[in-house]
């Protein structure tokens, strides 16, 4: 099987600090695959240069076989790269509904879906469970429900690849249940790429895990072999569970 | 749009239309004429509200749009002795080429950049019509002879010096400006350009080319400002350089905020109002910019969203 997603020798710099360095990368087709490390370690740098809303100092990003390095990020969207972002950034002034609008009708326009706004929105809005929220305005939603939003709207944007930067951040236990149930759903359609702190959602969640230190890939495995590992525990495992 | 019923707001739409209708056969000559005159006016104020309203950016130079228009359509009559339809698309054009140049050059910049950028080319603008003052008449300006300001259609001749004729023009101009931006806004695009003013780089994440929409917002906006113009220059007879003053560029935005940005009847509300408070307080005073003055800042203390802007937050969360 050839990969969705590759990188080769990416590396982006901020001044002297090599955020990202030389990280050789590739994503299956189906998998979810949990980005982890401690902080700093490059984690949403990575996924910005995946999702095109930082440019690489050097490397390459390919996609589904297509160099998308130099593509700016609206078009690697419509691509069916969909990013979901660390702090919520949901459009808090606009009706629940018009936030997940303005992703369905995207799709529309570039004929990877058919049908009407409203039957898009819906849809997308019953798999996340704030369909009776439609008319809401997105600022009075509770936090948690907030953060669900934002995932209806990478999910209605069709993702071929939905990267999802540290989802559960924030949420109570009971909505990360929910939460966990939602994202196996998910990847029944698409490829999940997700930032996560959270041990136990990240066991219980990926088919693999790559573990990121100083802006390089410390080791890659399943969640078993990587718990197993010596590097790991020392580096990040270790320290977070004393 | 929280509550999306069309019927509703497409009837409010129309009854505001037909009162404007109305009054044109109870209003006394001054009210008939100077509502002629803010209904051309409220067209320019729709058009700012396109893009100061829905995609938040704050343009200073809007009167170059508005003058583009006005002499577009002036010099075209005046000089190549052009008809008033042709003279009038001769003046949307203009505005809309235009708004294209300015757009594609001010938009590589944003916020107090874009303001200052847009304020800087309507002086170069100004400054223009003075130095070619041999055809636009310099700060003296033109006047456009009555008998160029007659539309004649297969033995029909229209006089637009006449006052029903001028109301009934500038009203179906503001009619279908008014109806082009409610269908606009309750667009698929219309969604975009709300969502690029509240979140650009969100919207750039759900796949939008936020520059291009923004470029087409431009176009729209300064091709609806230019058309309020070249009325402006038909139906009243005169084209003046001091339309494409600093002031000219402000007063739009005053507009807007007094009736709510972002709405779309606001835009007639507010230059009603305005012009009303200029023209009631000018009568007791020479001072009336004092007493405009002091509006002003009791609305934005009170009402910061505007007459129309208040109304739907605290009663009708249904107007568009």
């Amino acid at each position: 099987m050839t990969p969705l997603l590759t990188t080769k020798g990416l590396s982006r710099q901020f001044g002297g600090l090599r955020a990202v360095d030389g990280v050789d990368f590739a994503l299956m087709p189906g998998e979810i695959r949990a980005v982890i490390g401690p902080n700093g370690a490059g984690k949403t740098t990575f996924v910005s240069l995946l999702s095109g809303r930082i440019r690489p100092s050097s490397g390459a990003v390919v996609f589904d076989g297509v160099d998308i390095t130099a593509m700016p990020a609206y078009q690697r969207v419509r691509l069916g790269v969909a990013y979901t972002f660390q702090i919520t950034s949901v459009f808090a002034n606009l009706t629940v509904f018009d936030n997940v609008a303005l992703p369905v009708q995207r799709t529309l326009t570039d004929g990877r879906t058919k049908g009407q706004v409203r039957t898009g929105v819906m849809a997308a809005l019953e798999r996340t469970g704030l369909a009776d929220r439609a008319g809401t305005l997105a600022a009075h939603l509770s936090y948690g429900h907030q953060r669900l939003l934002e995932v209806a709207m990478g999910l209605a944007l069709k993702p071929r690849l939905l990267i999802l930067d540290e989802p559960t951040q924030g949420l109570a236990d009971s909505e990360i249940d929910n939460f966990i149930t939602l994202v196996r759903g998910i990847a029944r359609d698409a490829t999940v790429l997700l930032i996560e702190h959270n041990m136990p959602v990240v066991m219980g969640l990926a088919d693999r895990i790559t573990v990121f230190n100083s802006g390089k890939i410390l080791a890659e495995g399943t969640p078993g072999e990587i718990r197993a590992n010596r590097q790991v525990q020392d580096a990040y495992l270790g320290a977070t569970h004393g | 749009m929280r509550d999306a019923s069309p019927a509703k707001t497409y009837a409010l739409h129309i009854g505001v239309i037909a009162l404007l209708f109305a009054l044109n056969f109870v209003l006394p000559d001054y009210h008939q004429g100077l509502f002629a005159r803010i209904m051309a006016l409220a067209v320019f104020a729709m058009g700012y509200n396109l893009l100061f309203g829905y995609v938040g950016l704050l343009s200073l130079g809007h009167a170059m749009f508005f003058s583009a228009g006005l002499y577009g359509a002036g010099l075209t009559v005046h000089h190549l002795g052009w008809g008033v339809p042709q003279a009038f698309v001769a003046g949307v054009v203009c505005g809309a080429l235009l708004a294209l140049v300015i757009g594609l050059l001010a938009l590589r910049t944003s916020g107090v950049a874009f303001m200052i950028v847009t304020m800087m080319f309507a002086q170069v603008f100004y400054l223009l019509i003075l130095y070619f003052a041999a055809w636009t008449g310099g700060d003296q300006g033109l006047v456009i002879q009555q008998a160029s300001r007659v539309i004649s259609i297969g033995g029909i001749s229209l006089d637009l010096t006449d006052p029903t004729v001028r109301y009934m023009s500038a009203l179906a101009l503001f009619a279908v400006v008014l109806l082009i931006a409610l269908a606009l806004v309750r667009s698929r695009f219309g969604r975009v350009l709300v969502a690029i003013r509240e979140n650009e780089e969100r919207t750039k994440m759900l796949g939008y080319d936020t520059v291009a929409n923004k470029l087409i917002a431009v176009v729209a906006s300064g091709a609806i400002c230019a058309a309020s113009g070249a009325a402006y220059a038909l139906l009243f007879g005169y084209v003046g350089s001091n339309f494409a003053s600093i002031q000219y560029s402000i007063l739009p935005l005053l507009w807007v905020l007094l009736g709510g940005a972002a709405t779309t009847l606001g835009p007639l509300i507010g230059t009603l109002f305005m012009y009303y408070v200029t023209d009631i307080t000018s009568g007791f005073t020479s001072a009336y910019l004092l007493i405009v003055g002091v509006a002003l800042i009791l609305l934005v203390l009170f009402a910061p969203k505007g007459i129309m802007g208040s109304i739907r937050e605290r009663w009708l969360g249904w107007l568009p």
